[in-house]
């Protein structure tokens, strides 16, 4: 189940998706997705589609690990489509079961809803796809820069996720070890209602959160050691480039809106 | 007295007690790391040698006392970050002192936060990989690299910062043979082709003796210091502040007791099977 | 009770780009009331062996018999097994959780479902065995305990179980000399006189050459040597082929072998080159 998630993988490549500059994915990811959500017709939605699947041929990707990372997510997405159905007041009735009446705006809504969702997980997982987290952490971090200037911590959100990211298969690797340590002392993780075993998580917890304290304390003393004093006058390794592929993606990128506007005045 | 000019680390009259304790994690300490110097500082779990070793880096500011490195007062709130430059330090727990998500940009870390250009850092860290013998696992990973590994690339960290001393806090107490040896011949490398002065903190014994000039600390003082022979030869007083002594110097210490002739500074096996053949031929 | 290894091997990650084999064809009888050393550097496999002696991970091929019973067949109280093979993880005080000694020690037993009479009485001998004194220390919280005692709690934690085989990976690690001598001492004293089977994974051949009974080494999955220490010692050149160390006292023999001394095969303990030394003294030297 976990590890069907495909949104924040990444899939490592050398294509034109690859190669360009994590900013400038992070923001065209942005705009695919409002263009997206500005459409509200059929048409439109293919149209999107078939700019995705281009993007998606461009990187290396298969298309259907796309579609396989939308699974996970089908249950929230038939959720906003029911909840849509219900809830949309409408004046074209199709359909009426006893007091329940489905009418032609409600049924709109919710394909509508339903679809934008899954161009959300799929324009995001293409992201995440072609940007390794550092570069993303990187894009992210300096995007966000100029948003200093009114006190966002922009860096610093940026070292969390790095941060972060370090840390997630050392705790992982510790929590395996900790619940075997606990299973060899007669622990059960397996059977049980759901208090049983909600129960049985304590042991695995307590030990983790203490590990987890222990190492940021010593994680902090070696960033100390290290001359780490925040982000101001910090340089860095990599040094982030627009090139002629951010400019051509960003073009491609206004084609598409422009496209999508029309299509929008014209049908819609 | 000591110059600063000879010495890497002087420390005179140090103290330094933890906030809400009541004793003295290190009490009145006065040595020195001299340039180039191998120093081990031994001492068995809550002696006071890891928080010595925190005084020399400018984390911990003495209660009393005064630490100097490279001539620059560790109480100087101005002169830290020029102290941690040129007094590097390796931690205990490899998994917990690296930061980045793959090994260059973690060797890099300490270069960007003095705000080197970033020219600069790409030529540093190549040289500070290679001096460690990491190059080929630059663009790895830490967590797919052994301990041994993880603490070369932490060693790499702090050569990229061109230190002139390297502290080693129980770097090696985590390891397996075969990783303390890595890291072992590693600043053993650094301190020989590079002049890098090393003070390594251990209660490995087998460390402790290819050092210069050993320290053992017991509750805070300074118990007993010298060369590793002058130190390993008083085995009883070694035994009585928690340590062991290298398997050969016990065993000549027996054979001693037993009433041979052999010398009580054997330190190695080498050195034991001259004492035997000595002994064999001496009519 | 007997442990057997029957032909066991086992693969991490099948099918994935990243698929190791972690054991390869292992095989292996552990007797009543042995003392084995475990040997092998880091990625060697005797964390994984060890972990398979108590259903923790199950072989990918293979069996392994605890007491007849086959730990991979549906039948087999997993549960059961688990008390009787008793398995201390490395760094073991990290496991640790409950607010005070006495409970955390208590832990095991209780999922055991024993009565509070027993598990008063387990945890009263678990920590007398582990040398921790009950009424001073046992409704104090673990964390404001001494790294060594934190560890002793964790060994007294599985001890409560009562297991008939104990098995400790790396039980020293990161210890001081001190703290290492009293693990090795209350080891060695469980094994005399509980009679305890112990499987003892170590780095240090110094530890392992002072009690084991008999030495496993592992390298690369594969079982590759299995004898009393006296002739896994005696190989030196493929133990140092292997990246692991070998005991001083082995090392000193060879070379005075090397200079034409007349050592016999087999010596590994300090004590027994000490006698030799003095035999060569008392032939060719002069005393002092």
């Amino acid at each position: 189940m976990l590890k069907d998630i495909t949104l924040g993988q990444y899939f490592p490549g050398d294509s034109a998706i690859h190669r360009m500059d994590p900013r400038m994915k992070l923001i065209l990811t942005i705009v695919y997705i409002v263009g997206v959500f500005m459409v509200s017709n059929l048409p439109g939605y293919l149209l999107a589609l078939a700019f995705l699947y281009l993007v998606v041929r461009i990187s290396g990707i298969q298309f259907s690990y796309l579609v396989k990372g939308v699974k996970p997510l089908r249950f929230i997405i038939l959720f906003t489509f029911v909840l849509n159905l219900f809830f949309v007041q409408g004046e074209t009735p199709i359909l009426s079961l006893g007091f329940f009446t489905l009418t032609k705006e409600a049924l709109d809504n919710a394909i509508y809803f339903a679809l934008r969702l899954v161009f959300l997980v799929m324009g995001t997982s293409v992201l995440t796809l072609t940007t390794s987290p550092v570069q993303l952490t990187d894009g992210l971090e300096r995007l966000m820069r100029p948003l200093q200037r009114f006190h966002f911590p922009a860096h610093e959100l940026a070292m969390m996720m790095t941060i972060a990211l370090r840390f997630i298969p050392t705790l992982l690797e510790e929590t395996d070890k900790i619940q075997k340590a606990q299973m060899a002392r007669g622990a059960d993780f397996e059977s049980g209602n759901l208090i049983a075993r909600a129960k049985a998580m304590i042991p695995l917890l307590v030990p983790l959160f203490v590990s987890a304290f222990r190492r940021a304390n010593d994680l902090a003393m070696a960033m100390e050691a290290r001359c780490y004093r925040g982000g101001d006058h910090r340089t860095r390794l990599r040094e982030l480039k627009y090139t002629k592929l951010d400019a051509i993606g960003a073009l491609a990128m206004a084609a598409f809106l422009f496209v999508v506007v029309l299509e929008g005045r014209l049908l819609g | 007295m000591a110059k600063p000019e000879e010495n890497r680390i002087i420390a005179s009259t140090l103290s330094y007690a933890y906030p809400d304790a009541e004793k003295n994690a290190v009490s009145g300490v006065t040595m020195r790391v001299r340039n180039g110097e191998f120093l081990a500082i031994l001492g068995h779990n809550g002696s006071g040698k890891s928080t010595l070793a925190k005084l020399f880096n400018a984390l911990y500011v003495p209660t009393e006392g005064n630490v100097w490195v490279c001539g620059l007062d560790t109480r100087d709130d101005d002169l830290v970050f020029d102290i941690r430059q040129h007094a590097g330090m390796v931690f205990q727990n490899p998994d917990n002192q690296i930061v980045a998500t793959v090994v260059e940009e973690d060797v890099a870390f300490g270069l960007e936060n003095n705000g080197v250009e970033p020219g600069e850092i790409r030529v540093r860290i190549d040289e500070a990989l290679k001096a460690v013998n990491m190059t080929r696992y630059a663009k790895k990973a830490p967590h797919m690299l052994s301990g041994g590994q993880k603490q070369r690339v932490a060693i790499a960290g702090v050569l990229a910062m061109k230190p002139d001393v390297i502290i080693l806090d129980e770097s090696t107490a985590m390891l397996d043979p075969s990783g303390r040896a890595e890291v072992m011949n590693t600043v053993h490398r650094l301190n020989k082709e590079e002049g890098i002065s090393v003070v390594i903190i251990t209660h490995y014994m087998g460390e402790a003796a290819t050092a210069d000039y050993v320290i053992v600390m017991d509750e805070g003082r300074i118990a007993m210091s010298g060369t590793p022979r002058e130190v390993f030869t008083q085995v009883d007083a070694v035994r009585e502040l928690g340590l062991d002594v290298p398997p050969m110097t016990d065993l000549a210490h027996m054979l001693r007791a037993d009433g041979l002739d052999v010398r009580a500074d054997v330190l190695t096996v080498d050195e034991m099977v001259e004492e035997v053949c000595r002994l064999s031929s001496s009519i | 009770m007997s442990i057997v290894i029957e032909h066991l091997n086992y693969v991490y990650m099948t099918g994935g780009p990243y698929e190791t084999k972690a054991l390869s064809d292992v095989n292996l009888t552990i007797h009543d009331g042995e003392f084995i050393g475990l040997i092998g550097h880091t990625g060697s496999g005797k964390s994984t062996l060890v972990q398979h002696l108590n259903g923790l991970i199950m072989p990918t091929s293979g069996r392994v018999l605890v007491d007849g019973m086959d730990l991979a067949d549906k039948a087999t109280d997993r549960r059961a097994i688990r008390q009787r093979v008793g398995l201390v993880f490395q760094y073991p005080e990290n496991q640790l959780f409950e607010e005070t000694v006495e409970k955390d020690i208590a832990f095991g037993p209780r999922n055991l479902g024993l009565d509070e009479a027993e598990i008063d009485r387990r945890v009263k001998d678990a920590m007398r065995r582990v040398a921790l004194d009950y009424d001073r220390l046992h409704d104090r919280s673990v964390f404001e305990l001494s790294g060594g005692q934190m560890r002793r709690v964790a060994i007294a934690g599985v001890l409560a179980m009562e297991p008939q085989v104990l098995v400790l990976d790396e039980p020293c690690a990161g210890l001081d000399p001190r703290g290492r001598e009293e693990i090795l001492g209350l080891i060695k004293k469980l094994h005399e006189e509980a009679g305890t089977t112990i499987v003892m994974v170590s780095h240090s051949m110094d530890d392992v050459a002072s009690l084991a009974e008999r030495v496993i080494v592992m390298n690369h999955g594969e079982l590759v040597m299995d004898g009393v220490p006296r002739d896994v010692f005696s190989c030196g050149e493929e133990l140092r082929g292997m990246g692991l160390d070998v005991p001083q006292a082995v090392q000193l023999a060879d070379k005075l072998r090397e200079r034409g001394f007349d050592i016999p095969e087999g010596i590994y303990r300090i004590e027994e080159i000490k006698t030799e030394i003095e035999k060569i003294a008392a032939k060719g030297g002069r005393h002092a």
